[in-house]
């Protein structure tokens, strides 16, 4: 028997390392099982997860697993006796939360010891690379991913072989691949995921691209956020140069490509593919003009192609099966599978991949389980501070870049972040333009000025300082940084607060004319009183409130004063009585 | 850029880190990184030296310094708190945590305690997004807090330093 932690970014923030170390500190020198590690399987609500396998069996997946488990599990290990786990063994329930998903891109994650080549490649790994580089020439290889239909996972959705074509007919000897792993759309996890969990399979999906474009040189550029990621990584790429799988003359056929990596230091922008470059040649990471292109002119000015990592971990695969395989899911204009980071209000958080087609609604209700603490779903954000805000109305709306776009969001790079009644909608703008106007790069006019006066109409809003024709304004202000932004993260600055007006109008409308909040969520709106009869006049609230705005005497009911309350909201928590109200 | 002249860095401190990077376009910013790793933030006397050896202007160094959110300009505490400000933890509830730490240590973020123990950043998404609300300090991620279990985490950090709570 095995033993298989689960021990990604997530799963180790939830205690997987203290698990590791219960159940190690069991062993003795001599045990019927062995004790292995494993990524991120995806389902994080669930964290941290321990897998009992018999050979490539999966005998009982084991969940929210504690240090005081670790001697259940060794005792059934060592005895066989599955029964001593039951009280953490997975629900039925829970395990559909991985059966209803199609794994493509995520097919190893949380499979395989992320640290181990021979566990790869016993997998499916390095099939792909090795049918490429024995039976196909380039042009045949973009011409598979052409079938396949793959388009770039990361937010815009361009069709890879396009621009794998664009790089290959581009004239220079010196070419390169890049892959961008600078995912810092807040709320997207999956890149990391696959990073962390399925090195292999990135390294492959990009060698296959090197081969088809003709680079020589490959460079992942990955979050400095991700430490865990970059040490897999660099441990794999280790692995591979050693088994001849990157560098002079790979497994004998005489094709070249060595691999590097390049810790990002920070900035959202960098996501952009011109800035990615110009932060890669060590310099501040601003967008350039286009054209050139980054296949004509790219890093150090020589042809580039920029890539996703979840675009990479989809190509083996392909190769493998091949492109009419992957074309066969999805819908006419979206084709295979896609990768969503579950988050937020949600009762069953993770990563879900489904095929394209499936509706908004199969994801966050069939496999997420809907809304914690039963709740009302209210919106569910694509696409991070790019993407938009998706009412309940639009719930059957299917997962396609066309449909998607045609929402106001955008399929983006699958941050699904779900929100409920409690969530104020402007207060969600805000929070969107807040980032956007700091991490904008300050290079064109429209997205630097533009995003700040942004942002600074949402805060009036927010604190009932709003105005009327302030809704008209956001919006030709919007229209304004679209049309005129030079790169992405301006063009798409304003869809969060485009699909807050479209969607939640009434909202907007509350807080600039009633002054009030409908979620009760913006402090400066909300009002605070005490319900005399129910006030016993215990004193509680009043040495609670740390802005001395109650008062009255003991055994009498106390009155809050309005204009010295900082509406923080400690004195209804404190109250044992339900006395005092916030409206 | 609001940095004093602090007292002299022992510049040969990154001596080999230069040796290697000095030389290949397009190295300053795993330069920075690697001084920063050294110096725990980036002096201004080591930016200028680092400006000197690859052959740029101090601007060009400190400008990117400025740009990127990973490097710092002061020194930092014993313990460095980043608070994730991403999606999902704004949903969950970590604009509270947040406040709540500042309060209780009595900086807000950007700063670090006079007794220099703590250091509060915001940071965007760390991508522990499915236990929101979440903060990481030294590099261990603690999930699913509250204003509550944040100070508790804090006041056994202090306790186990010795330090005054008094903060």
């Amino acid at each position: 028997m095995r033993i298989v932690i689960g021990e990604g970014s997530c799963g180790i923030a939830a205690g997987a390392a203290k698990v590791r170390l219960a159940i190690e500190a069991l062993l003795t020198e001599k045990e019927p099982f062995t004790l292995g590690s494993t990524g991120c399987i995806g389902m994080c609500y669930l964290e941290p997860i321990v897998d009992l396998y018999d050979g490539k069996t999966l005998l009982r997946r084991l969940v929210r697993v504690s240090p005081d488990d670790a001697e259940a599990i060794v005792n059934a290990a060592r005895t066989g006796d599955l029964s001593l786990v039951d009280a953490i063994t997975i629900t039925a329930e829970d395990e559909e939360f991985l059966t209803k998903q199609t794994r493509i891109a995520l097919r190893h994650c949380g499979v395989i010891d992320p640290t181990s080549l021979a566990d790869y490649c016993d997998a499916d790994g390095y099939k792909g690379l090795k049918k490429v580089l024995t039976t196909m020439t380039p042009e045949e290889v973009i011409e598979e991913i052409k079938i396949s239909g793959l388009a770039g996972r990361g937010g815009a959705g361009f069709p890879t072989w396009f621009k794998w074509n664009a790089a290959r007919q581009s004239a220079g000897e010196q070419k390169y691949l890049i892959c961008n792993a600078d995912e810092g759309d807040p709320g997207a996890f999956m890149d990391r995921a696959v990073i962390e969990s399925d090195p292999h399979n990135l390294i492959e999906g990009m060698l296959i691209g090197a081969y088809a474009i003709g680079a020589k040189e490959m460079i992942v550029y990955v979050r400095a956020e991700y430490p865990l990621a970059i040490k897999h990584l660099e441990e794999a790429i280790r692995q591979a140069r050693e088994a001849n799988l990157l560098g002079e003359n790979i497994l004998g056929t005489g094709f070249s490509c060595d691999m590097r990596i390049k810790a990002g230091a920070g900035a959202f922008v960098c996501g952009e593919e011109t800035a990615l470059i110009e932060s890669l040649e060590g310099k501040r990471g601003m967008p350039r003009l286009k054209p050139p292109f980054p296949a004509q002119k790219g890093y150090m000015d020589a042809p580039s192609n920029i890539n996703n990592v979840e675009t990479f971990a989809n190509v083996s695969w392909i190769m493998q099966n091949g492109g009419a395989a992957f074309a066969a899911m999805g819908t006419e204009n979206s084709k295979g599978t896609k990768v969503f980071a579950l988050t937020g209000k949600i009762r069953k958080g993770g990563l879900v991949e489904i095929p394209m087609g499936k509706t908004l609604r199969d994801v966050i209700f069939g496999i997420g389980g809907g809304i914690k603490d039963g709740k009302q779903f209210k919106a569910v954000q694509m696409g991070g501070p790019s993407g938009g805000c998706i009412p309940a109305e639009l719930l059957d709306t299917v997962i396609d870049y066309k449909a998607l776009a045609a929402t106001g969001a955008i399929m983006g790079s699958g941050g699904m972040v779900v929100m409920d009644e409690d969530t104020c909608m402007v207060g969600m703008a805000k929070f969107f333009l807040d980032f956007t106007a700091l991490e904008s790069c300050g290079k064109c006019v429209h997205c630097r000025i533009g995003t700040k006066r942004l942002q600074e109409i949402l805060t009036r809003i927010v604190e009932g300082k709003g105005k009327d024709g302030d809704i008209e304004l956001l919006e030709e202000l919007c229209t304004a940084v679209k049309d005129g932004a030079l790169c992405g993260l301006g063009q798409t600055a304003p869809n969060p607060v485009l699909t807050t007006i479209r969607y939640f109008r009434d909202e907007y409308e509350a807080h600039i004319y009633d002054k009030k909040c409908p979620t009760k969520e913006c402090p400066a709106l909300r009002t605070y009183t005490i319900i005399e009869d129910k006030c016993r006049g215990c004193t509680l609230c009043a040495k609670q409130c740390p802005a001395k705005a109650i008062t009255g005497e003991v055994k009498r009911p106390h009155v809050i004063n309005p204009d010295l309350c900082i509406r923080c909201d400690q004195c209804r928590k404190a109250c044992k009585f339900g006395a005092i109200i916030m409206d | 850029m609001n940095q004093k002249k602090g007292p002299a860095s022992n510049l040969a401190l990154i001596e080999d880190v230069l040796a290697e990077y000095a030389g290949v376009p397009g190295s300053l910013i795993t330069i920075l990184q690697k001084a920063q790793d050294v110096y725990g933030y980036l002096p201004r006397d080591v930016m200028y030296h680092i400006a000197n050896r690859v052959g740029v202007t101090p601007a060009e160094v400190v400008g990117v310094a400025t740009f990127y959110s990973q490097f710092r300009l002061a020194p930092i505490g014993k313990y460095l708190i980043m608070s994730c400000q991403g999606t999902a933890c704004h949903v969950n509830g970590s604009e509270r945590v947040s406040a709540a730490v500042a309060s209780y240590l009595g900086i807000s973020h950007g700063q670090t305690t006079e007794d220099g123990l703590f250091t509060l950043e915001h940071v965007a998404c760390l991508g522990c997004c499915s236990l929101a609300p979440v903060i990481m300090i030294n590099g261990e991620a603690y999930g699913n807090l509250t204003p509550e279990s944040a100070i508790a985490i804090l006041k056994d950090i202090q306790a186990k330093e010795g330090a005054s709570c008094a903060l």
